[in-house]
């Protein structure tokens, strides 16, 4: 039970970001959670969306780079210990996290995390085993 | 008092010419029986060995491409048994085959010997420390300027390229006299030796011969000033030979070509057609002594001039203009010929982008630096920044082995380099040379 994030190059010149967003909002999509990865030369977008597949679209279509990768997004408890404990589950069985990024939800005891790892189903399983919830995109 | 390492130097013209027929002639009976390339050739244009009994039946002779030596990779155009080769260079080629080359033990005397003529007409003699900062190994550079130091008596210091502060180092410890890399190296050497606040009374350099890219009179100056010295140009090319083709005396005003060796022409590049004196158009040499790789009108796809006129050093030796540019698409970054085409063949090879890239290049404190820009593949995966670095790495180190070059790879989105209409614009030379 994988969320699909959507990932797009930014090139280093202003006005990218404005456009990038500008396009998903021509297109009535909602951004639900946003990461950026920055390196000197360029930069990664990372977004998750209520249409995944047609912001794909848009942006290819306005000449972006983009793709779709499948994330695992996992509900904490909005406390202290709370993160740590579920990467503790995935870092047991020797899986190593890529990137993550954390957005709030509507409900004020919990926070959304995606993770990028890059065995999906074997982190999902530990999560799973250590009774931390995965969410969909219907949830967030 | 000027002075001449070998007296064919200043020989009249007639006496010159003379020579050249009659190595000519015999070139070509040597080709004509040891190399089937060519034998395949004078028999299809119906030419026989006899037809040529003077230099001037040279434009009756074919052309010879780098193509030639291509298809007749590694040794088809060799015309001595092997027994006879001593030593074998080579230079990066344009599909990744390289360019080889093979000497015996006579064409590496000739070579000492040209070289020796260079390093006289810049003041060189048997008490002068000849510091080779060009690099040795395949590269001709290195050996080439090594062997015209052994050959006038001189000491030479083999240090080859690379570590600056060492050879800067060598230059106060061992006395080193005169200099020999390239242009931008020897730039980068005055402006350490400044940067290190080192003086130039605790040098002894009085020299440097300096080729194998291409420089400017303005850089010349800056070379001269902050090492102390008067800075020579020296031309050649493996195919040929090697640096020592040509080389300048203390006019400064153009190359004299060593032509007892290597028999200048300048051609239409589009007809073929030989150009009369003083036009400029592609440069053509032909070896009338080489035992191992006789190349015949060779096309260099150099752009030069040639000109017989009066030499105040006294050389009677044709001279050759500083060539303006090439032909083809070919590059010299640092001293290393690279063609967009070789990098087209790493990336294709590796298969990790699209075909679209674009080679940038510059030179930054005097050191020429390479870009190569490539388009990500449409279905790469790039949401974390180690992807796209180690794609880059992979680009990297494959382009360092084949070309032998360090360039930095720039992954770009997919459509960001412009494409053209016509002929694709594969390079941007920021150099102001």
């Amino acid at each position: 039970m994988t969320m699909k994030q959507l990932s797009v190059f930014v090139e280093n010149k202003p006005g990218t970001l404005a456009e990038i967003t500008g396009v998903l909002g021509e297109n009535q999509i909602d951004m639900r959670a946003l990461s950026v990865a920055d390196t000197e030369r360029y930069g990664i977008l990372r977004l998750i969306v209520d249409k995944p597949q047609e912001a794909e679209a848009a942006l290819k279509a306005a000449g972006f780079k983009v793709s779709l990768t499948d994330v695992i997004g996992i509900a904490v408890q909005n406390q202290p210990g709370g993160l740590s404990q579920a990467l503790k589950y995935v870092a047991q069985v020797g899986i190593a996290v890529e990137y993550m990024y954390a957005f709030v939800s509507q409900k004020r005891d919990t926070a959304y995390v995606i993770l990028r790892v890059q065995d999906n189903e074997k982190a999902i399983a530990a999560l799973k085993e250590g009774g931390i919830p995965i969410i969909c995109e219907k949830e967030v | 008092m000027e002075r001449y390492w070998n007296p064919v130097e200043t020989a009249p013209l007639h006496e010159m010419r003379a020579l050249q027929s009659l190595r000519l002639s015999r070139t070509v009976r040597h080709v004509y029986e040891h190399i089937p390339f060519y034998r395949k050739k004078f028999d299809e244009m119906g030419l026989k060995p006899e037809d040529i009994q003077s230099i001037d039946d040279i434009v009756k002779l074919p052309f010879t491409y780098k193509q030639d030596l291509r298809d007749n990779y590694p040794y088809g155009l060799f015309a001595v048994p092997v027994e006879d080769l001593v030593r074998i260079h080579a230079s990066s080629g344009t599909t990744g085959k390289q360019t080889v080359v093979g000497y015996t033990a006579n064409d590496i005397k000739i070579w000492g010997n040209c070289c020796g003529r260079a390093l006289t007409a810049a003041g060189g003699d048997a008490s002068d420390f000849v510091h080779v900062s060009y690099g040795y190994g395949l590269f001709t550079g290195g050996l080439g300027l090594h062997a015209g130091a052994e050959e006038i008596h001189a000491t030479v210091i083999p240090v080859s390229s690379g570590n600056t502060k060492r050879q800067i180092q060598i230059f106060k410890d061992f006395g080193s006299t005169i200099l020999c890399c390239t242009p931008s190296y020897a730039l980068f050497l005055g402006e350490s030796l400044r940067d290190m606040g080192v003086d130039l009374s605790e040098i002894s350099l009085k020299a440097g011969i300096f080729g194998a890219e291409p420089w400017s009179d303005e850089m010349r100056r800056k070379i001269e000033g902050l090492l102390g010295i008067k800075a020579y140009d020296i031309y050649g090319l493996s195919e040929v030979m090697g640096p020592g083709v040509a080389f300048e005396c203390s006019e400064q005003t153009g190359m004299h070509i060593n032509e007892d060796h290597f028999y200048p022409e300048i051609i239409d590049p589009d007809t073929g057609e030989v150009l009369p004196e003083g036009e400029v158009g592609e440069l053509v040499f032909t070896c009338i002594t080489k035992e191992a790789l006789p190349l015949i009108r060779y096309r260099t796809r150099d752009i030069a001039s040639l000109s017989r006129e009066k030499c105040s050093c006294g050389r009677t030796l044709i001279k050759m203009k500083k060539p303006s540019g090439r032909t083809d698409d070919m590059l010299i970054i640092r001293g290393v010929n690279v063609f967009p085409s070789q990098v087209e063949a790493v990336l294709l090879e590796l298969g990790d982008t699209a075909p679209h890239y674009m080679l940038v290049v510059d030179r930054v404190d005097n050191l020429d630096t390479l870009e190569i820009q490539v388009e990500m593949k449409e279905d790469m995966e790039f949401d974390a920044v180690r992807l796209i670095e180690e794609t880059e790495a992979k680009i990297k180190a494959a382009v360092a082995s084949t070309l032998g070059i360090s360039a930095k790879i720039t992954l770009l989105p997919p459509k960001s380099i412009a494409r053209s209409e016509g002929k694709a614009v594969r390079v941007i030379d920021k150099r102001k040379i």
